[in-house]
């Protein structure tokens, strides 16, 4: 186990490497000279030229890359942001609690509701309560986020009355020139979002729960809990879940750690600046260090959350310990 | 007093296409101590007949008739909550494949811990006490070490064993094997027959042992059923059975063995292959196949009844065991039958 433990922790490494390079390559494909658009509109040649020296971008991409992992692993820097000259740690620091806040309460809404409901429909399938939730499932995955979130701003937030419908509040307490603050405000602000977020995933992990769980249910050590006398409770809860949840345990993690990328549409709706919104902005604005910032967090996020998957499904299941 | 007494056990199975008459009116007696074989063709409702013993059918699809009395109580007629305590604790099944019979999340000493405390409340500690006994009793070597490992750690012969050891681990007064040596190879096949024969002397247990493997009958049973098509053709003592055979479906099963003396001679299976159960054919099930049949077997269904007043253990289901205009000719061939052996 620990030989698997270190060996996946190497890799990591590599891929992370691997990733920065290929951001680093990738913008070098954008034709457009970022020196211009920093020196302003009524800059001269010379003052751009004197931008382009100053951002090492007169150098060769090997040297401009090196320089970039230097910065990256010496210094902890990400850079700074060419639109306004911020430090990408403190954009990136700023917009991932907010998009970690979406994810995590929406992928624990989701679970909460795919679980049960996805068991349930595995248990008595094609019964009327089965057929409900298929349609509904239906409904949650061609029904687009941005649509149910507007929806449930107008018709909850706006008509009802019920719950805030714009902007985030920081959960320990309103941060300067914010209105509200505080676990009970960021709570209140948060819930349509999760509902938002979390319909479209649920959806999948109803589905993809209610035919893991079915499969298990047809396995022969299922029955020989029975023979064994095992409730049906003890059969389902310690022998059906274990098994059925491994692939979904998989899911998981990546659909998690790709939303903590950016939950752009619900970050869109609400007027959240989360990661999302931030590296939208970037690319809009050509904004090379910001951009491969949140590319490196969202690789980081990735691979760490790959990783804790693959050290869960170990656990898990005794088989894959042994590879 | 038999520890099980099947009396016309009915199973149906509710499908899409039909009602599926899987157990048609099979009745038998198991003895403490003794060991039943029930012989018959793939879909010939031997394991039905077995897994509505245990009540382990899925209730929302199927439905059950007739008696199955064991120890004063009909197991078809009790409550879920009391059969499960029945199942592990005082009948116990093992099943035919022992590659995916085990959970394979769990190691061998939790799942056989888990069969010790679903019946009994007792600590984990004394649990594991009997797990280690068991694996013992079914020579598993290093079982203090193997409690710990994982199915997957396990070959096949193995895991029978670990599955013969969970459902003896409550001393059962009754052990149903379904097929239990069929995806094993031979040599491992003959240990595992002859560990269950051991232990059932150990432990007291009756067994029935299902197979289509006439040679594992030879060597286990004290009792025989055949089935065919969801009915009981014949049933008897072993000897009655090998011996003495009335069905014209047991000579068929008898003829077909390969015999190591007629080389190069063909083999001489049964024509034809078994009905459909949706839709069973009229009067005796194995009429189409049957070479001796005549008028009474097209339209009327045999009824299981003793071959002799003196052996009324020894019953069989066909109309010409039991027709006397017929009786000479019948016995004409049962002689014939024997002279062929």
């Amino acid at each position: 186990m620990i030989r698997y433990v270190i060996r996946r922790l190497l890799w990591a490494c590599v891929l992370f490497l691997v990733i920065t390079m290929l951001t680093f390559v990738m913008f070098f494909v954008i034709p457009v000279n970022p020196a211009a658009m920093i020196a302003g509109k009524a800059a001269t040649p010379a003052e751009i030229k004197h931008v382009e020296h100053l951002l090492y971008l007169d150098q060769p991409v090997w040297k401009q890359y090196l320089h970039y992992l230097q910065q990256l692993f010496v210094h902890h820097s990400l850079g700074y942001s060419y639109g306004n000259r911020q430090s990408v740690n403190s954009i990136i620091a700023r917009a991932a609690p907010i998009t970690a806040s979406v994810v995590i309460g929406g992928a624990i809404l989701w679970m909460m509701i795919a679980v049960p409901v996805g068991i349930y429909s595995a248990l008595r399938p094609r019964s009327k309560g089965d057929r409900v939730a298929m349609v509904s499932v239906l409904a949650g995955i061609s029904a687009h986020p941005v649509w149910i979130g507007y929806m449930l701003s107008l018709i909850v937030g706006y008509e009802l009355g019920l719950l805030p419908i714009q902007g985030y509040c920081n959960l320990r307490g309103a941060a300067p020139g914010q209105q509200c603050g505080g676990p009970v405000d960021w709570f209140t602000h948060m819930i349509l979002p999760w509902i938002t977020f979390a319909i479209l995933y649920s959806a999948f992990y109803v589905r993809m729960i209610r035919s893991s769980v079915m499969e298990t249910l047809n396995e022969d050590y299922v029955r020989t809990a029975r023979a064994k006398g095992a409730s049906e409770r003890t059969v389902i809860t310690r022998h059906v879940l274990r098994n059925a949840m491994l692939p979904v345990v998989t899911m998981l993690g990546m659909d998690i750690a790709v939303a903590l990328g950016g939950a752009v549409f619900v970050e869109l709706v609400f007027g959240f600046q989360g990661l999302g919104g931030t590296a939208i902005q970037a690319v809009n604005q050509f904004d090379l260090p910001t951009i491969s910032g949140t590319v490196i967090f969202a690789s980081i996020m990735v691979i760490l959350f790959n990783l804790i998957v693959d050290l869960l499904y170990a656990w898990i299941d005794p088989r894959i310990r042994l590879t | 007093m038999p520890l099980l007494d099947v009396i016309d056990l009915k199973t149906h199975f509710r499908t899409d296409d039909g009602i599926v008459h899987a157990v048609d009116g099979v009745s038998f007696r198991v003895d403490k101590g003794k060991t039943l074989a029930i012989v018959g063709e793939s879909g010939s409702g031997k394991s039905v007949t077995c897994m509505t013993i245990m009540g382990l059918n899925d209730r929302r699809s199927t439905t059950s008739e007739g008696q199955a009395l064991f120890k004063d109580r009909d197991l078809l007629q009790l409550p879920p909550d009391e059969m499960r305590k029945v199942r592990g604790s005082e009948i116990s099944m093992i099943f035919q494949d022992p590659m995916t019979s085990l959970n394979p999340v769990y190691t061998i000493g939790n799942q056989l811990r888990e069969a010790v405390m679903l019946h009994e409340n007792v600590s984990k500690q004394v649990a594991n006490r009997r797990a280690l006994e068991m694996l013992k009793a079914v020579a598993i070597p290093r079982a203090e070490t193997r409690l710990g490992d994982y199915p997957h750690q396990f070959s096949g012969g193995m895991r029978q064993r670990v599955m013969i050891a969970m459902a003896l681990i409550n001393n059962p007064d009754l052990l149903i094997a379904d097929e239990p040596t069929t995806a094993l190879d031979v040599t491992t096949q003959a240990q595992i027959l002859k560990l269950m024969n051991q232990l059932r002397r150990d432990f007291d247990s009756a067994i029935i042992l299902v197979t289509h493997d006439l040679g594992v009958v030879a060597e286990t049973a004290d009792d025989v059923l055949v089935m065919y098509a969801a009915k009981a053709a014949e049933v008897g003592g072993y000897e009655d059975l090998f011996y003495r055979p009335e069905h014209p479906y047991t000579w068929g099963l008898l003829n077909s063995l390969p015999r190591l003396a007629a080389e190069g001679a063909d083999l001489k299976p049964i024509p034809g292959t078994p009905p459909s159960l949706l839709r069973p054919p009229s009067g005796c099930r194995f009429h189409l196949r049957c070479p001796y049949v005549f008028e009474p077997c097209i339209p009327e269904v045999p009824e299981l009844l003793p071959v002799s007043d003196d052996d009324p253990d020894h019953k069989v289901a066909c109309h010409l065991a039991h027709d006397f205009r017929e009786r000479e000719a019948h016995d004409l061939l049962h002689d014939l039958m024997a002279e062929q052996r």
